[in-house]
């Protein structure tokens, strides 16, 4: 199997089965353990990376699906780890325990790569997918707005 | 509970060069070390487990400063999401006279050492703030006294700030690493010399200071229990019983030998004796990455004998739980004659409500990592009670526990679950097994499957009301699998903490009030989960409250308020009442009813109480006091005529003495509104036939986005003046009956039943 451009470097993919979700590619193969693991059927949002650009849930995403095109996690979100939301995450004070924060910044992410003024009604649309434990919905609110107020 | 001591009491245990070793490679040589013993000595609850008693009188905080001026300071308490490895430091640092950017967090093994490291009860700070204010005025004592020895000048002319000696007068400073070797001369200062920053010279206690690991979360560099690798590590997906106490009969691992990537199926024993927190035993799949453990484990055949709770059925237990209570149990607090009181009533209601099973869910799944050298383990894990994974490490292995360090990782929450470490004894035990590291894997049907279930509940309640619609009579029963038979499977009874969580300290001001137990076996695991009983006895004390207010005609607010009763203190322990106030003195942490007044005054008044609502819109509150704080929760819920449930806000109300950081104190109380969605609402665990019937977030439902409220505001109203109180779980109690409440304002609809989303609310 060809390799997989993580976060912009080749990743060889020889002697993995292609039927290995890319979450644990990412994780036990990648090096990239900010994808997390909280449910394996695309309940809970913890894994969220980029696929090509679009929002996907790592644990059911095969690794075959995954050829040629550009997966992006948290680790390669922004290469000083300053992306708008990072920052507004931080400001806003959003995490608590932090397990699910990674996954809820990469949606946020594909949102307002999509909609530079996201309503609340979008807002739960993108977000609903993730879930947090800790409770911290109303400041991801608030800070995916203050992101995009930053983005313009 | 047994009687139990409550005199904190501080002394200076070490002073100088690292001579036992305390921070062996954390700093370097000269380092001026500090170490303060505190103790609390108090009776172990059943949370606490082993470990917390022999803990007592056992140092707990450390703090170093180098001679380039570092200081480090030792988070000994677990982080799953409250802040505390960021807040407690900042205390010390406070004390001491730091500059932010020159303090580093470092995270402490599990050790006696450091006093209780069990991270629950909503203790770390109500326990260990006057010990950190010490341990960081001590040392700013210390370096003072240097300071004016080498100035001449007396020591009451110096202060600290900005990481130096000052000396007032004539405005020179002396670094503290300049002080460093000179104060660790010196003789170790009386506690009673101690002085400690006035309010308006603070700079972290009272302040939205940042949590430590916020960069490392935002970026994906955090390390979680998960995030653990070692050299040559193995993974390893065990199938555990279905039932409690179900072994092993047969195994076929052909299919799972054969797949590529799996290195080994092995064994795992079950527990001896109390459950406790022993592992479950089962078969074990260990394979070179997740994947492949995940994938043999698919294809392993196991099948298992039988076990006393193999029959466990939920819906007949829930049955039972009602008849229970729907019949006289144990007297646990009496006031007047109840009985005779609502036997005269003019007006007389009664109800049962009953509240589901519930796992604890962390986004995290239990996961650990461990690894022998030399006849010595080193397990990593995610865990709320450190030193009670290195005990059960060293019982499964039998080694001693010098032998075992437990490293405590980040917690992708906690709740109750992580104070229970199967997880990390099981990775102890296939390490040695397998001469590798390995990391222990648990999948979220193992987490729902394999929880320590915050218990199913039933609660009975009797009111009567006199010709002039006054409550005269109150009567309350409960019942529930007890956490006791964790530790003590015979045991049936609830104990007097568990009573305690909301239901025999009930602040009503009625003449003649009783509070009763019923007993019941348990079947499965029974644990702690954030607020405990708490949330079954809320739910029903004031959910009832309300009930009791539209039958005597009043509004709900107003015959709360009047429930409540003049300002008093409510003292349980002169009714007859064995009430353990959270482990702490009543003198010291009254039930005052001032305070719950207080509280509940700002919710109503920050609703908007007595405001028209539209149709199937209603305003909901509920005032409850947990650990040692007063938390009122205000909803606002509209139900649609479908019956489909919304929030469109929710004002909290809390008092839990001085925020020492107000924002995450805030974040707290947000997120227990959010919790106490998810469980008002959704959750639900159940078994049939001794087997679990939910397996993912499909089926045992939390709130999502959509389902949390559009708008929380929560308002701190505490006295700055009083000692600061929990604030992890007491935000949770009152919100399941705020919302049962408010949706009876809404729809005329009753709820007795958790979750909610169980009953029709649909209206026309």
């Amino acid at each position: 199997m060809p390799a997989i451009d993580v976060n912009g470097k080749a990743i060889e993919t020889d002697g993995i089965d292609p039927a290995m979700p890319l979450l644990w590619f990412l994780r036990d193969h990648a090096g990239m353990t900010g994808v997390k693991f909280g449910c394996g059927m695309a309940q809970c949002g913890c894994c969220t990376v980029h696929l090509g650009g679009r929002a996907v849930r790592a644990c059911v995403t095969p690794v075959s699906a995954a050829m040629g095109q550009p997966v992006v996690t948290i680790e390669g979100l922004d290469e000083k780890g300053e992306h708008p939301l990072q920052k507004a995450w931080a400001a806003a004070g959003v995490p608590q325990c932090g397990y699910c924060q990674a996954g809820q910044i990469m949606s946020a992410a594909a949102l307002l790569a999509q909609n530079k003024g996201p309503s609340d009604d979008d807002i739960d649309r993108a977000m609903r997918g993730n879930l947090c434990r800790c409770g911290t919905y109303p400041r991801i609110r608030e800070a995916i707005k203050a992101a995009a107020k930053e983005m313009g | 509970m047994s009687a139990h001591g409550n005199e904190t009491s501080r002394r200076i245990v070490a002073i100088g060069p690292d001579r036992r070793g305390f921070l062996k490679g954390m700093v370097g040589a000269g380092a001026f070390l500090l170490g303060v013993r505190a103790g609390v000595i108090a009776a172990p609850r059943p949370s606490d487990g082993p470990g917390d008693a022999a803990a007592a009188f056992a140092p707990n905080v450390w703090l170093a400063i180098e001679a380039d001026d570092r200081v480090r300071i030792v988070a000994h308490r677990s982080e799953m999401g409250t802040g505390i490895r960021t807040v407690l430091p900042l205390v010390v640092a406070d004390e001491l006279g730091c500059s932010r950017e020159k303090v580093e967090i470092v995270q402490a093994i599990g050790d006696e050492k450091y006093g209780s490291q069990d991270t629950d009860g909503s203790r770390s700070i109500r326990r260990f703030y006057e010990p950190m204010r010490a341990a960081g005025a001590t040392a700013a004592l210390m370096l003072r006294r240097a300071a004016a020895a080498r100035w001449k000048v007396p020591v009451g002319e110096t202060h600290t700030a900005d990481h130096a000696v000052v000396h007032g007068a004539t405005g020179k400073r002396l670094g503290f690493g300049a002080l460093a070797a000179d104060a660790a001369k010196l003789p170790v200062p009386d506690a009673t010399e101690l002085t400690f920053k006035k309010p308006a010279d603070r700079r972290f206690i009272g302040a939205d200071a940042p949590i430590d690991d916020a960069r490392g979360i935002v970026t994906g560099a955090a390390k979680f229990g998960g995030d653990i690798r070692r050299p040559g590590m193995l993974f390893a997906m065990i199938v555990r019983p279905p039932a409690l106490g179900q072994a092993v009969k047969t195994v076929d691992d052909k299919a799972t030998r054969a797949l590529k990537g799996v290195v080994d199926v092995v064994r795992v024993p079950g527990f001896s004796g109390a459950h406790a927190f022993q592992p479950l035993g089962g078969v074990a799949v260990l394979a070179r990455d997740t994947w492949s453990a995940l994938q043999g484990r698919r294809l392993l055949q196991v099948t298992w004998g039988e076990s006393p709770h193999s029959a466990l059925d939920d819906a007949a237990l829930a049955e039972r739980l009602v008849k229970i209570v729907e019949k006289p149990g144990a007297v646990l607090r009496e006031r007047g004659d109840t009985p005779k009181a609502l036997k005269s009533a003019d007006t007389r209601i009664a109800a049962t409500y009953r509240t589901a099973r519930l796992a604890h869910a962390p986004m995290e799944p239990p996961v650990a990592t461990a690894e022998w050298k030399d006849g010595a383990c080193t397990v990593w894990a995610p865990t709320q009670n450190p030193q009670a994974a290195r005990d059960e490490v060293a019982r499964m292995c039998a080694v001693d526990k010098a032998a075992v360090t437990v490293e405590v990782t980040l917690l992708g929450g906690g709740f109750g679950r992580k104070s229970k470490a199967d997880f990390a004894s099981e990775a102890a035990w296939l390490a040695r097994h397998a001469k590798a590291p390995v990391q222990v894997v648990w999948t979220r049907e193992d987490d729902i499957a394999h929880s320590y279930f915050h218990a199913p509940a039933a609660v009975h309640l009797e009111a009567g009301l006199d010709q002039k619609k006054r409550p005269v009579a109150w009567l309350q029963r409960s019942a529930f699998p007890t956490i006791t038979s964790t530790f003590n499977p015979a045991a049936k009874a609830p104990s007097p903490m568990e009573m305690g969580l909301g239901f025999t300290d009930v602040p009503w001001a009625v003449p003649n009030l009783r509070a009763e137990g019923g007993e019941v076996e348990h079947h499965s695991r029974i644990g702690w989960y954030r607020a405990v009983c708490n949330i079954w006895h809320a739910f029903a004390v004031h959910g009832f409250a309300d009930e009791l207010a539209h039958a005597a005609g009043a509004d709900p607010l107003a015959f709360l308020r009047d429930l409540i009763g003049p300002k008093r203190l409510v003292d349980p322990t002169t009714e007859g009442c064995t009430y353990p106030n959270y482990g702490e003195p009543l003198a010291k942490y009254p039930i005052d009813t001032g305070r719950l007044r207080r509280v509940l005054d700002r919710a109503a008044e920050d609703i908007g109480w007595g405001r028209k609502t539209p149709a199937g819109t209603g305003l909901g509150i509920a005032v409850h006091r947990s650990f040692l704080t007063y938390v009122a929760a205000a909803c606002e819920v509209q139900v649609s005529q479908q019956g489909k449930v919304s929030i469109p806000r929710f004002v909290i109300a809390a008092d839990c003495g001085l925020a020492v950081n107000p924002d995450r104190v805030r974040a707290q109380m947000e997120g227990s509104v959010v919790f106490g969605v998810s469980l008002a609402l959704h959750s639900a665990a159940s078994h049939k036939a001794g087997r679990i019937e939910q397996s993912n977030f499909h089926d045992y439902r939390i709130a999502r986005i959509t389902d949390a409220p559009r708008r929380i505001d929560v308002r701190l109203v505490g006295d700055g003046e009083n000692l600061p109180t929990g604030v992890g779980e007491p935000g949770v109690p009152p919100i399941a009956p705020a919302l049962a409440n408010g949706i009876f304002a809404a729809t005329g609809k009753r709820v007795r039943e958790l979750p909610l989303s169980r009953a029709d609310l649909s209206w026309s």
